[in-house]
């Protein structure tokens, strides 16, 4: 079987004027149908850097990048990607918002109220559909990440990426929106990479967790399998053995082996 | 008999009263709380009437020895009523009210504006957008917008041989440079984010246009137009004085050959009145359209 998603010995790197940097280096992945991937590493490792590749808003230097055996090197609905200030327009309402990313991606495939329909189940997926008349100013930072999510997703697209989704919100609200997206993933199956620098957060959603090493020139230092079985409920893994193991592998990865070293710039 | 029906109508509408007063306070109560409202026309209105009595009263006593050379305001009243008490009188070619040639004026910075406006946010918008039109334009631009509104009326006249297509002309390009320099302000300023929603969503160039670039501007497009319509309001009257015709600039120009002093005096007040509803007028249409796309 080959691979859903491949990443292609995948260099990347920055010039500006004669300097040359060089961010990330032979990474090397692949991902298959439905799989949930967490990217770990510490700040400044290029793992965004690697999500906007995924998603075509960068360049690669060398390599490719494979989806269904096609390279992909453009932006495209079908890799959406949930940003981590969840960048809606504040002009729009929710509804408007997740209109206009349908109306472009099923305009001419759904007709008029089709398209209303699959506006209003992406907004009960992420329990959003009360807030619909609301402008991204008058909800909640997780109310607008939620947002954020439901319009990913009513791209139908066949990756979801996710930039640190959870980075900007407070503990309980984190918590709310990770269950959420346990909860859409394993009704959808869907096909997540998630960025992420919290520890807990990777081993509770992935599957798998890549783990980068520090740059300049980052790549996949190792791949940790989370064997846990689903659906997994946080209360009862906080002291499950599995649960406890992959944690602390990913935490002796990133502050063992592969030390922050502030002044490594 | 008639005592009879004004009594009967009094019964009548007498029980009928109970259920106007309850709707009433209802209303009362959620809305309209007179006292407020007229405290606060109060506030805003008192300060500035009182400064304009001052006004008036010291331009009364400077101007009313017999040597003075500017007319008092009791004098600009007696003379000038008919201009202050009957904007919209017409009495033929030359003889119509302020109002007639306010809204002459007013016809003339709309279409000057209106053009001015369109170009300048497309211009605005591929300087804003691409760093090469930047590069090559912003540098004309920097210098043609010190330049003078008249300083163009000569050239324009010479242009299109005629005087009304050069003040439309020389409001046009007084307006032009703030809509241009702000809206391609606003447009380097789209969140890179707002960008990559479009670039993942494939939008086109024309939808980018119009659904992304235009609302992200709109705060600074908005501040482009309001300096823009000031300016090309200063612009149509001094334009105005030279080129003829029936509007606001050149009736202050006809007053002054004549020597009808108070009549210019009451031209400036309705020239600063429309100038500032204008502002408002602007400024409110930018309210209204940008709600919303400043917050975060």
């Amino acid at each position: 079987m080959t691979a859903y998603l491949k990443l292609d010995h995948i260099d990347k790197t920055f010039t500006r004027g004669s300097q040359v940097s060089e961010v990330l280096k032979d990474i090397k992945l692949t991902i298959d149908k439905g799989e949930f991937v967490s990217i770990i590493g510490h700040s400044g490792c290029g793992k965004s850097t690697l999500l906007n590749l995924i998603a075509g808003l960068t360049k690669v230097s060398s390599g490719a990048v494979l989806l269904e055996d096609k390279e992909v090197d453009s932006p495209g609905p079908e890799r959406a990607v949930v940003f981590q200030n969840h960048s809606l327009l504040p002009w729009l309402t929710v509804y408007e918002n997740i209109n206009l990313a349908v109306s472009k991606v099923f305009g001419r495939s759904k007709g008029k109220a089709e398209r209303h329909d699959w506006i209003m189940r992406n907004l009960d997926l992420v329990q959003m559909a009360h807030a619909r008349n609301k402008r991204p100013a008058e909800i909640s930072g997780g109310m607008k990440q939620r947002v954020g999510i439901a319009r990913a997703l009513a791209m139908e697209p066949k990756i979801l990426l996710l930039d640190e989704p959870f980075g900007a919100l407070d503990a309980l609200t984190r918590a709310h929106l990770q269950d959420a997206v346990m909860d859409i993933h394993s009704r959808l199956g869907s096909t997540m990479i998630m960025i992420t620098h919290d520890v807990d957060e990777a081993v509770l959603l992935s599957d798998r967790i890549v783990m980068m090493t520090n740059g300049p020139a980052a790549t996949i230092g190792e791949v940790l399998s989370v064997p846990l079985a689903r659906p997994r409920r946080r209360i009862e893994l906080a002291s499950d053995r599995t649960f406890l193991r992959c944690r602390e592998a990913v935490l002796k990865f990133l502050y063992e082996r592969h030390h922050f070293v502030e002044a490594a710039e | 008999m008639s005592i009879q029906t004004v009594e009967d109508t009094k019964v009548k509408a007498f029980p009928a009263k109970p259920a106007e007063v309850i709707a009433f306070t209802a209303k009362a109560r959620r809305r309209i709380d007179v006292p407020a409202i007229a405290g606060r026309l109060a506030t805003a209105l008192i300060p500035p009437a009182v400064v304009i009595a001052v006004l008036l009263i010291v331009w009364q006593i400077a101007c009313s020895s017999p040597t003075a050379s500017l007319p008092p305001p009791s004098q600009v009243w007696d003379e000038a009523y008919d201009l202050i008490a009957h904007p919209f009188f017409d009495n033929g070619p030359q003889d119509i009210g302020l109002a007639w040639r306010v809204l002459v004026s007013l016809q003339r910075v709309a279409i000057g504006f209106g053009m001015a406006a369109v170009v300048g946010v497309a211009l605005g918008a591929l300087v804003g957008q691409s760093v090469w039109a930047m590069r090559g334009l912003d540098p004309v631009f920097q210098i043609l917008r010190t330049v003078p509104p008249l300083a163009w009326l000569p050239l324009s006249l010479a242009a299109f041989r005629d005087s009304n297509p050069s003040a439309l002309f020389v409001i046009f390009i007084t307006a032009i440079w703030p809509v241009i320099i702000n809206t391609a302000v606003g447009v380097r300023n789209i969140p890179e984010d707002y960008r990559n929603v479009a670039r993942i969503l494939r939008l086109n160039q024309l939808e980018f246009f119009i659904k992304i670039m235009l609302p992200a501007a709109a705060p600074y497009i908005f501040t482009g137009l309001r300096i823009g319509i000031g300016l090309s309001w200063l612009a149509i009257v001094a334009a105005e004085m030279l080129t003829g015709g029936v509007g606001i600039g050149f009736f202050i120009w006809d007053a002054w050959n004549s020597s009808r002093l108070p009549d210019i005096i009451v031209a400036l007040a309705y020239i600063g009145v429309t100038g500032f509803c204008l502002d408002r007028l602007v400024a409110a249409v930018g309210a209204v359209v940008t709600r919303g796309t400043t917050a975060k």
